[in-house]
């Protein structure tokens, strides 16, 4: 009987714990969210307090572990980087919710919406007139020397008419218990897609609580941002589309993750080019148009004819198409200017100026030194101030190492450095964050915590999500909030006192069902398609190899040499040392496989990953325990398993369109390849006695070869099946009836009844195996076939891949 | 007033066919009131770019952009303008001192193409460079004004330097350079701008043609009539800023035609894209300048 039983079986009252909340004391001087002034617990967090209270030990573990498992499952993932190595994390949930009032999050809102319209004029200013440098309300310097002015776009107006449509502000609470702007993200904002995912992942924690309390939804904040984005293209045929840095990039995941939510293509800088001042994605159907580009890349990394030249992840002529007005984009290139954390010893002032009014929310007090009053200020009380860098963006203690207690260099040294370079520098006052409950070791303890709040422009004006994510301190110290060092995020719940609405993404068109066309591919997931199913093919080959060579070794000890002897060869064309249990080749294969399949993730489904990093976690694992011989032989049968596992979840789920066919063909490629060259090999009149039956096994056609044929093995009946037989499904002939199938679906497989080159050099290929007879197909025959296999794949490339 | 026939030839031979690409040219030779008029100009571009269009830059440079067609195994283009160009007149030195120049940037508030203020910081091809910041200050020593330090500093680096066109590549770093004690027109200007700069005078790398006229007895001009690139130094606001040409130790005058400036190569190299101008494409180049009788 486990303790939850026990409780229920107890009867009488559920028994409560109290979670350490009886000796749960707000840090001195500092607000909390859970406790209020008067020291009584708050209302709104009643609910979930008294939930948690209620469950038992295990209980809580479990509703944990729903959380962490659906995570785990979606594979939501951020990169993090140690000590120069980049390794993906799972996302640091930190259980428990933080709690906002409604009330509050209106007045919260409406200051950030005023925000936003003043970064909003302030980028019409920068990238305009300059009126603000002009009239003496900002220092020349810290616009002509801010890497983030990008002087190409100067004078270039937006398409929409807008510069921002989507950004981010980190906020905190002050010791008033008023809410303080601590940085603002205007660059290219991220967290939007982990914070609905830590928001299933909570509610699945607390779903009696999320939905006993009216808890606002998230779903219509990215319901209307998605039509606003469609609603912003001036042509109606092109798509809208994401632009990645790629899959390095620490929330790349996120990138897919929105790319798939939206329904929108996931696209890095060399998918795109620039024609007639339109930005144009290369797909397997040719150049097709984007009209609306969700910008998740740094500025200057966009375009390098014109903006950093040496990025290699832009699209030239980037700048010509947003001159000529040919896209929208989100947000602009320059917009990273306005996170410039200078800038916030300014807006205050600015703020009139631009928007006619006071900022509605303060942001850090910010001094920039560069100015003689702003010096003295900082020399005359140090102790609160925290130097970095002037044209920095971000928390300041998001980046370590960047900054540095004013009052640490001692009077002297500080005024030196101020005197030096001031105008480098900034100070901002040390934020003291507020706390709110965590549940560290099963007791509730305040932690500091600042939150992330989103903003998108739709139709209607600017829209804040109802929500956001919080960041969690692993400890009592704010720059402890860093996930990077251990910090955690948690949901953020805006409780109203009625009922809010439900809301769902997928709305319901007006009008009968209409089908849509699925998207155009673009040529690299097509490429990356194309090579996932030949490495995941590959590493099939190479399994079954290695197997065939450790079962000889166990059967026959010594005797097996001459069969070693010609499987060897065959390895070490693979890359791969047969004395290993499970060579490194093999890994480095798989690793193939999965940065492949992770340059398409936004095409992937959960599970399909899941599998594919499950297949490759357990290779790696092998490989530092398994020893050559039967160990080795067991260990890669369970490998095969799992690899047929991967097989079926994708050619049972995946939809029966190009990205299919690629994947397809590359595996049908592979195939035949590997098949030509092991018959090549083994049914040569010099292969050992027993390479017959080897080529039988490792064509898995053991049990058809037995049915088909009444006699043992002849390099005939092996032919005969392995290379024309076109029924089985291991043999070369299967392989090119299959890919001659799919390349003529493919777009301009033949023009007016005149094949494309592919075609023809397939339609040959396919025709000679028909022909050939057991007796004609030798190993001369077989090899010059490998070779015109081998062509059809830089056709392939020639034609669709690039 | 010297009015010139101004003729620019690159050309490509490609290997391999190249793929499609887009190229930025700054050739065309600039329009600067009173010192140089652009009278007219053509460009031809063979074999026919699929896109060409024109647009000025930030720094006011006139920028032809093409992308050419897939498949090239040549490029020919060919640059004919008239170009007339003001005698350089000696000045008075109206600039402040060099010290004096910091309360005036404080207090100018523009920051449109031609402000100083975008030539004070090190930019991406101009990084501090500690041994040619100790060599301005050494050389620059004796000088009262902001235009004295200039030129100083323009001979001591004509002095100390030696032109070599085989020494430097277009990607070959100022600090390289002046540790070489070798270069060409890019390496002399890079590297007198980075002086400059941290001197605290905001300089700027301008582009340009230069006409070589072997004076009576002397030695032709380094660089004869070619592509060639100086130094736009700013002297404060009253005298504003003047150009120094360190290659040939002298002010740009009526043999220099400037195409553009910016804060270094970067900001006006002739051909951005795919292209370079020398190198790996077996590119060639040739400039012609003619004085023609008005």
């Amino acid at each position: 009987m486990d303790r939850t039983a026990q409780d229920k079986a107890g009867g009488g009252a559920p028994v409560r714990r109290d979670r350490g909340l009886a000796g749960y004391r707000p840090l001195p001087g500092v607000p909390d969210e859970l406790i209020g002034p008067d020291g009584a617990l708050r209302p709104l967090w009643r609910p979930l307090i008294g939930h948690v209270q209620g469950l038992s030990d295990d209980d809580l573990t479990r509703a944990f572990g729903r959380a962490d498992q659906y995570l785990r499952d979606s594979g939501v993932f951020y990169r993090q980087y140690d000590a120069g190595q980049s390794v993906e994390r799972p996302w640091p949930l930190a259980h428990l919710p933080v709690l906002i009032d409604e009330a509050d999050w209106t007045r919260l809102s409406a200051a950030l919406i005023q925000r936003a319209d003043v970064l909003e004029s302030l980028m019409a200013d920068l990238y305009g007139p300059n009126r603000l440098v002009a009239e003496g309300h900002l220092p020349a310097a810290l616009v002509t020397e801010n890497p983030e002015w990008l002087r190409p776009m100067v004078g270039v107006r937006p398409r929409s008419g807008h510069y921002l449509h989507f950004v981010a502000f980190e906020i905190g609470r002050g010791p008033d218990g008023n809410w303080w702007v601590l940085a603002d993200r205007t660059q290219a904002p991220s967290g939007a897609g982990y914070a609905l995912e830590g928001r299933v992942a909570t509610s699945r924690a607390f779903s009696d609580v999320f939905e006993g309390q009216n808890v606002h939804r998230l779903a219509g904040f990215f319901r209307d941002f998605r039509d606003t984005l469609l609603a912003m293209r001036e042509d109606r045929e092109a798509s809208v589309a994401i632009l990645t840095p790629g899959p390095l990039n620490e929330t790349y995941y996120e990138q897919a993750w929105l790319a798939r939510y939206l329904g929108v293509a996931l696209v890095q800088g060399e998918d795109l080019v620039v024609e007639k001042g339109h930005l144009m994605l290369r797909t397997v159907s040719g150049l097709r148009p984007v009209d609306v580009l969700w910008r998740r890349l740094d500025g200057s990394f966009a375009d390098p004819l014109e903006l950093d030249p040496a990025s290699r992840i832009g699209t030239p002529g980037m700048v010509s198409a947003l001159r000529q007005g040919g896209l929208t984009m989100v947000n602009s290139l320059g917009s990273g200017v306005v996170e410039t954390r200078a800038l916030m010893a300014f807006l205050p002032k600015l703020a009139p100026h631009l928007v006619g009014a006071p900022l509605a929310m303060p942001n850090i007090a910010t001094w920039w030194c560069g100015g003689a009053a702003e010096r003295a200020a900082v020399l005359a009380d140090p102790g609160r101030m925290v130097l970095s860098p002037a044209l920095g963006t971000g928390l300041p203690y998001d980046r370590q190492g960047e900054t540095e207690l004013a009052a640490g260099l001692g009077a002297g040294k500080l005024a030196q450095r101020l005197g030096r370079d001031g105008a480098a520098l900034v100070a901002q006052e040390a934020v003291t964050l507020s706390t709110t409950p965590a549940l560290v070791d099963g007791r509730i303890v305040p932690r500091p915590m600042s939150l992330r709040v989103f903003l998108a422009r739709t139709a209607s004006g600017w829209q804040v999500m109802q929500g956001g994510f919080a960041r969690i301190g692993a400890a009592a110290d704010p720059s402890a909030l860093a996930m990077q060092r251990g910090g955690a995020a948690a949901d953020v719940w805006i409780v109203s006192g009625s009922d809010v609405p439900a809301i769902s993404m997928l709305a319901q068109p007006a009008g009968p069902y209409r089908r849509m066309a699925p998207g155009a591919l673009p040529s690299r997931a097509a490429d990356n398609l194309f090579w996932l199913g030949r490495y995941v093919e590959r590493v099939e080959g190479i399994v079954r190899l290695l197997r065939a060579r450790n079962i000889r070794l166990v059967e026959s000890g010594r005797a097996a040499g001459p069969m070693l002897k010609a499987i060897d060869p065959i390895a070490e064309s693979y890359g791969l040392d047969p004395a290993q249990g499970i060579p490194d080749g093999l890994i480095d294969t798989l690793a193939a496989a999965i940065a492949s399949a992770g340059q398409i993730r936004d095409r992937f489904s959960p599970d399909g990953w899941s599998a594919l990093a499950d297949l490759d976690k357990t290779a790696r694992r092998m490989a530092t325990r398994v020893t050559p011989g039967d160990d080795a032989a067991r260990a890669l049968s369970a490998l095969l398993r799992k690899l047929a596992g991967f097989s079926g979840l994708v050619n049972e789920n995946m939809y029966r369109f190009l990205g299919w066919r690629f994947l397809t063909i590359g595996r049908q490629h592979e195939r035949a390849m590997a098949m030509t060259g092991l018959l090549a090999a083994l049914a040569d009149a010099g292969a050992p006695a027993g390479a017959l039956d080897l080529c039988v096994e490792l064509g898995d056609s053991v049990l058809t070869h037995r049915r088909r044929f009444t006699m043992g093995t002849s390099r005939e009946t092996v032919i005969d099946l392995l290379a024309l037989d076109p029924m089985n499904p291991r043999s070369i002939r299967h392989q090119l009836d299959g890919m001659m199938a799919q390349v003529n679906m493919l777009p301009g497989a033949s023009e007016y009844g005149q094949l494309s080159d592919l075609g023809r050099a397939m339609l040959r290929c396919q025709t000679e195996v028909a022909t050939e007879t057991p007796e004609t197909l030798t190993t001369e025959v077989l090899d010059a076939l490998r070779g015109r296999i081998a062509v059809l794949s830089d056709l392939l490339t020639g034609a669709y891949l690039r | 007033m010297t009015l010139y026939a101004l003729r620019l030839a690159i050309h490509y031979d490609f290997a391999r066919p190249t793929g499609a690409g887009r190229q930025l040219f700054r050739i065309l030779p600039a329009e600067t009131p009173g010192v140089q008029r652009l009278i007219q100009s053509r460009v031809i571009l063979a074999p026919a770019p699929a896109e060409r269009l024109e647009f000025t830059d930030f720094f006011g440079t006139r920028v032809i952009e093409v992308a050419m067609p897939p498949g090239l195994t040549r490029l020919d283009l060919v640059l004919e303008a008239e170009v007339e160009r003001a005698r350089a007149e000696p000045e008075l030195d109206m600039s402040p001192r060099v010290a004096a120049l910091a309360a005036e940037l404080a207090d100018w508030r523009d920051i449109g193409p031609a402000s100083p203020h975008h030539f004070r910081a090190p930019s991406r091809r101009i990084p501090p460079m500690a041994a040619v910041a100790s060599f301005a200050a050494a050389a620059t020593r004796g000088a009262r004004t902001v235009q004295e330090a200039v030129i100083a500093l323009g001979e001591a680096l004509h002095d100390h330097m030696t032109f070599d066109a085989k020494a430097t590549e277009v990607d070959t770093s100022p600090a390289h350079a002046f540790a070489l004690r070798r270069g060409v027109c890019q390496d002399f200007a890079q590297i007198m701008v980075g002086g400059l700069r941290s001197l605290g005078i905001p300089a700027a790398y301008v582009a340009g043609y230069l006409r070589t006229r072997p004076p009576p007895g002397k030695p032709r001009l380094v660089g004869a009539d070619a592509m060639h690139a100086w130094v736009r130094a700013w002297a404060g606001a009253k005298a504003g800023w003047i150009d120094y040409d360190p290659t040939n130790a002298c002010r740009a005058g009526a043999d220099h035609i400037d195409v553009g400036f910016g804060r270094d190569y970067g900001d006006v190299a002739p051909v951005t894209g795919m292209l370079r101008l020398d190198g790996s494409q077996a590119g060639s180049h040739s400039v012609d300048i003619v004085e023609s009788v008005g």
